[in-house]
């Protein structure tokens, strides 16, 4: 075994990745905190009124970069998901099961926001677009990943089954992003590109790209928290997860009796 | 202060989309502690029912 397979194979071992994610998770949840409350500013108070949409546009600064999250995490599920099932590696079935619930929350946020911008934009809050209708798609989609992961006792039966849906959902993830393109859509074009210019302004382009930022960074800072639980759950009877439970116990008598 | 809550008229949409953005989040960070705190209960109620029985852990 090579060096790089050796460290990869510590990393992943599940007290050693308990650990590490432990450490990072509280700074992940600082850091977006922060950044989101400076994306915040620049959206509501920095960056200039739209000249058609007038305030409105503001849902943008928190609408798309959760609909950008809600691609990113079911990639990232995906991912995992595809790894665990081929290699069977314990800790990609966990981060594939703890990244389900995140995208569920961002999906969700996408679709309030949106219709809540559509109303005053299109006049109404709901339409069976394309782009509208496939994230819906995408919402279901992580809502039955999560169902299926919690329909099955054993664990490890479960998170593989429920990788098996997430990889044949993928299939979604290029609908989402190419509807606009494909479709004679009400919703509009990509507004920020990679390549080329983009359709926006740098006083209202710095806030989106802040929080799409803050909200990547919030993703692992709740993947490695609900990974730890998941790690906790999976290996309950070993020994090092019973120290923890036991420790945790302590610590909480030590807290009680000091007040 | 008023004219920054009103938002140019469309304050009833921004400021829920907003505030369902803060909650949801919210949510989302205080789910696991909870669940932490079942799952490591469950661990000590299975090795005191083991302690019970008598079995070595």
């Amino acid at each position: 075994m090579n060096r790089l397979t050796l460290w990869f194979h510590r990393i992943g071992s599940p007290p050693t990745f308990y650990r590490i994610a432990g450490a990072l998770a509280p700074w992940c949840f600082g850091v977006a905190i922060v950044l989101g409350a400076v994306a915040l500013y620049g959206g509501l108070v920095v960056a200039p009124r739209d000249y058609q949409q007038g305030d409105a546009y503001r849902i943008i600064f928190v609408h798309v970069p959760c609909a950008w999250m809600s691609l990113f995490a079911y990639i990232f599920l995906a991912v995992n998901a595809f790894i665990a099932l081929v290699w069977r590696i314990k800790l990609s079935e966990v981060l594939a099961m703890a990244s389900a619930p995140i995208g569920a929350a961002f999906t969700f946020i996408t679709l309030v926001s949106g219709s809540l911008w559509g109303k005053p934009m299109w006049g109404t809050y709901w339409t069976w677009d394309a782009r509208l209708t496939s994230e819906l798609v995408l919402l279901f989609l992580y809502l039955g990943v999560i169902g299926l992961h919690h329909a099955i006792e054993d664990r490890r039966q479960a998170a593989r089954a429920a990788s098996f849906l997430a990889l044949i959902g993928i299939v979604n993830v290029p609908i989402v992003h190419f509807s606009v393109n494909w479709w004679n859509t009400l919703h509009q074009g990509s507004t920020v590109r990679l390549m080329g210019e983009s359709h926006i302004t740098g006083d209202m382009v710095w806030p989106l790209l802040v929080m799409a930022l803050a909200t990547h960074i919030w993703f692992f800072g709740s993947l490695f928290a609900r990974a730890r639980v998941g790690l906790l759950e999976l290996e309950g009877g070993k020994d090092w997860a019973r120290e923890i439970a036991l420790a945790d116990v302590a610590r909480e008598t030590t807290v009680a009796a000091h007040g | 202060m008023a004219d920054f809550l009103s938002m140019g008229g469309y304050g009833a949409y921004l400021w829920p989309s907003y505030a369902v953005f803060v909650i949801v989040l919210a949510i989302d960070a205080l789910a696991p502690r909870w669940r932490r705190k079942r799952v490591l209960g469950e661990i000590r109620g299975r090795l005191k029912r083991r302690e019970a029985r008598g079995a070595t852990p």
